[in-house]
């Protein structure tokens, strides 16, 4: 397997069911000789998930022989929603996690708007707190079914 | 070393106030600001981290993140004031948090073009969060204000009591003046007048009035503090004080 394959089945510990891949972290990946660096970007700056997927990087490349690995983190270009894979977004929906709407820019010139409940797909949705459960998820309510939900938020 | 001074500065103010938000964990009026306020003392303290992690790069001498937070005594830190005043009410905090905002965010947007490659990255990466803490503290802002006579009178009461130590934030010091002359630091003279007119206009939509201008204090950034400050560090440093090099 390659080092790609090898990380697109680290899952993120919060929301399990998204991979490192899945969510975009990973920005780079150099192998120099029996080397590998894994460069990832963190989703928010005070993310307690990112201690913990830096050691199950390595956990999984030395589960696969690797000796010699080195997580680095870089801040710039900032990590954003807009690289969420499309397939993470379907298997957030699948998780009842509405998956971010549209691009970051939209979002922030007309507010998050139209989400879509992912019990009952309808989009007669309201916010309740735009701080969630985690730093990346807003409250919301469904107006249909009445049933609360979380929503991954366009960042 | 000038550039370590004014990255911990920010380090300070971010880590302190962080904490300061973080005393809300429990407390909160009802659980969703109490996720709110708790969410946002998360995202400060992360900065904090990025930037104190920077400042130990910067000063090569070994220290830690953890070092340059726990192991440092209260003239050592160099945060404004605003940041280390008690929470007060809900409406003190809300209020001391949207003046702190509405500077943070315009700090920020400025930060970005700083020629010190790290703490560009930092302020870029910092200001998409700040941008939800704004959004939050000047809604709260509105709706305190321009809510029952009882939530109106405890708000204006906030505003007035906590401006006195806004003038600090956008007042530069020696260090902020040397480091705008390097091309690293942020021209605190230009934010001014735009945090003065974002504070007016939400002040404004709120129905507050807003403070006349008065006598300002200052002193934290040059690491003259209130004796709020030593109570912080106390509850914060004592397990590394007491058991050094205690890890989880
Ligand atoms: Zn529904």
């Amino acid at each position: 397997m390659t080092v790609k394959e090898i990380l697109s089945k680290v899952c993120d510990p919060e929301i399990p069911v998204l991979t490192i891949d899945d969510l975009g972290i990973i920005r780079d990946i150099i192998e120099q000789d029996d080397q590998v660096e894994v460069v990832i970007t963190p989703t928010y700056s005070g993310c307690p998930a990112m201690n913990m997927i830096e050691v199950n990087i390595k956990a999984a490349l030395q589960e696969h022989g690797y000796q010699k690995i080195k997580v680095t983190t870089i801040l710039s270009p900032a990590w954003t929603t807009d690289w969420l894979t499309e397939s993470g977004k379907q298997k957030l929906k699948a998780y009842g996690i509405a998956p971010p709407i549209g691009s970051v820019e939209k979002a922030d010139l007309l507010g998050e708007q139209n989400i879509e409940c992912p019990q009952c797909n309808s989009t007669n949705t309201e916010m309740l707190s735009q701080f969630g459960s985690t730093a990346c998820k807003s409250l919301f309510r469904c107006k249909d079914c009445l049933e609360p939900f979380d929503y991954f938020k366009c960042h | 070393m000038t550039k370590l001074k004014y990255i911990l500065q920010l380090a300070d103010t971010a880590l302190i106030l962080g904490h300061r938000l973080s005393e809300w964990t429990g407390h909160g009026p009802i659980l969703e600001q109490d996720m709110a306020l708790t969410n946002i003392a998360l995202d400060l303290v992360g900065q904090a981290r990025s930037l104190y992690q920077h400042a130990a790069e910067v000063e090569g001498k070994g220290r830690t993140e953890d070092d340059l937070a726990y192991l440092r005594t209260t003239t050592d830190f160099l945060n404004p004031l605003i940041v280390e005043i008690p929470n007060g009410n809900f409406g003190d905090t809300i209020a001391r948090q949207f003046f702190f905002d509405v500077y943070n965010h315009t700090f920020y947007t400025e930060l970005q073009k700083s020629k010190d490659a790290t703490l560009s990255a930092i302020a870029e990466k910092s200001l998409k969060e700040v941008k939800y803490h704004l959004r939050y503290s000047s809604d709260w802002m509105r709706r305190l204000g321009d809510g029952t006579e009882e939530s109106h009178q405890k708000i204006q009461t906030a505003v007035d009591s906590i401006w006195m130590y806004t003038g600090e934030l956008t007042t530069m010091n020696e260090v902020e003046k040397e480091m705008l002359s390097e091309g690293i630091g942020v021209n605190l003279e230009s934010i001014k007048p735009i945090w003065t007119e974002k504070v007016k206009a939400v002040l404004a939509e709120a129905t507050l009035t807003m403070p006349e201008s008065t006598w300002m204090q200052s002193g934290g950034k040059d690491g003259k503090h209130t004796e709020h400050l030593g109570f912080i560090l106390a509850e914060m440093q004592h397990l590394q004080r007491t058991h050094p090099g205690a890890t989880w």
